[in-house]
């Protein structure tokens, strides 16, 4: 199908693109790579009457490493960043998530800052910014906010982006040298979207006890959620794979939909996030063997 | 700095560069890439599946990277270098990768042949030694429903070990 009619902008700054977004508000939708705006507006599910093109705005695009984060700009595009050095080392979590968005011809052109702006329930980039604890930056005419990714989301396609305000950068915590990551999910085909993800970063301490422990699920609830895990700080991590994978299956209030019935959605809750603990315990026992 | 406005339903002008060669055709904003190629550059081998990003028959190299042409717009494309299958290789020839392709029957209908063809040029230039999950994973954005890909793997594989070995 083809999309109706619309009027094309095409600015070349953000200052031109959040001056038009205030002048259109909720009439008006953003185009970066179009991987999740253009099917949609072939489809007719949305009907804008603008179109405001961000693709040109190249200080989007930077990755960029400050004190104690990585900034990447939101038009960042998701083959550059899984080519980045500076990403694989600092948020490897991200770079761990990057091969599961969608397949090879579709990251070549879709965005970081597309894929959280678009708020998909299991869209990885949302999953691995709500682990990472990271923030993402929005842009007004009139000023700049910065909301963390575990408030950002709100339901299926929906965020705290007000209609005037554009997505402009995505902030990710720099990872502790000895911390591990994972990032696991299961889908019809690979590339598609998923059913359920699981994605979880950690850090031992010298007794093997869990010193830090960030887990979330992607797919399962209408937006990724960062499941509470406090009360296993401390924990020796023995057996904790098995523990957490049995929080997090009672923790979640998974939805129903034609590609999976709400139990399947705790069964893979319990069997992605049982792997995905294991898999970052092995990094992180792997990377303390090698700084040791 | 000015922003660009066309207004829905506005006729303007693409100038892009089509397989080497400078090109200009009429577009209006809601006018895929896919269908400027062919309608207005009559680049048909730019087959047209699913209309949305699913099926990957509309793949080409814009600016050397294999993206699908249905969910891009022909306004954005403007000043791009662009190829489709026809210039993959000299009129009439065929180069390693058709070439393997033909030899492991690697098409039977060739509906989503040239999408194919775009993405393995981007994808041996990127990688030139894949093993065969590398290959399989880059296939993932294509849906082909004649030769159950085994073929495709194959071709994929002997193309590029045809060309690491050089002429």
């Amino acid at each position: 199908m083809k999309p109706v009619a619309f009027d094309y902008y095409r600015p070349e700054a953000v200052s031109e693109a959040v001056a038009l977004l205030s002048e259109k508000g909720d009439e008006a939708a953003v185009l970066a790579g179009g991987m999740t705006l253009g099917p949609m507006l072939n489809l007719r599910v949305v009907r804008p009457r603008a179109v405001i093109d961000i693709s040109r705005i190249q200080t989007l695009k930077t990755i960029s490493a400050r004190s104690n984060i990585v900034v990447t700009g939101a038009g960042v595009v998701q083959s550059d960043a899984l080519r980045s050095d500076v990403l694989a080392r600092e948020v490897p979590l991200l770079a761990m998530a990057l091969p599961w968005v969608g397949h090879f011809q579709t990251r070549n052109r879709g965005t970081l800052g597309g894929s959280v702006a678009h708020a998909d329930p299991s869209a990885e980039i949302p999953l691995a910014l709500v682990v990472c604890g990271g923030t993402v930056v929005l842009q007004s005419r009139r000023r700049e906010r910065r909301v963390p990714a575990r408030e950002f989301f709100l339901g299926a396609l929906t965020t705290q982006r007000r209609p005037d305000e554009m997505v402009t950068a995505l902030e990710w915590p720099r990872s502790a040298p000895d911390a591990g990551h994972a990032f696991t999910e299961v889908a019809q085909r690979h590339g598609d979207f998923a059913i359920a993800a699981a994605s979880c970063s950690l850090r031992l301490g010298r007794t093997d006890r869990l010193e830090e422990l960030s887990l979330g699920v992607g797919g399962v609830e209408s937006r990724p959620v960062a499941i509470d895990v406090k009360s296993f700080l401390g924990h020796p991590a023995g057996e904790i794979a098995a523990s957490l994978s049995e929080h997090a299956a009672l923790s979640v209030t998974p939805m129903e939909d034609r590609s999976a019935s709400a139990d399947y959605r705790v069964a893979l809750t319990r069997v992605l996030v049982e792997r995905a603990v294991s898999d970052a315990l092995e990094m992180a026992r792997q990377l303390r063997g090698r700084l040791q | 700095m000015t922003t660009l406005h066309r207004a829905a339903g506005e006729r303007f002008t693409v100038e892009l560069t089509l397989n080497g060669q400078r090109r200009s055709g009429e577009a209006e904003p809601r006018m895929l890439l896919c269908d400027f190629l062919r309608h207005e550059l009559q680049a048909f081998g730019v087959h047209v599946g699913c209309e949305h990003g699913v099926c990957g028959a509309c793949t080409v190299l814009v600016d050397g990277r294999a993206v699908r042409s249905c969910t891009q717009y022909a306004a954005q494309a403007d000043g791009a270098n662009i190829v489709t299958v026809e210039g993959l290789a000299e009129p009439g020839t065929l180069n390693e990768v058709q070439r393997a392709f033909a030899k492991h029957h690697a098409l039977q209908c060739g509906f989503c042949t040239p999408g194919i063809l775009c993405s393995v040029t981007h994808f041996l230039r990127d990688i030139p030694a894949p093993d065969e999950q590398q290959v399989r994973d880059m296939l993932s954005g294509h849906i082909c429903r004649c030769t159950g890909y085994a073929s495709i793997v194959a071709a994929v594989l002997e193309a590029a070990t045809t060309i690491s070995k050089g002429p």
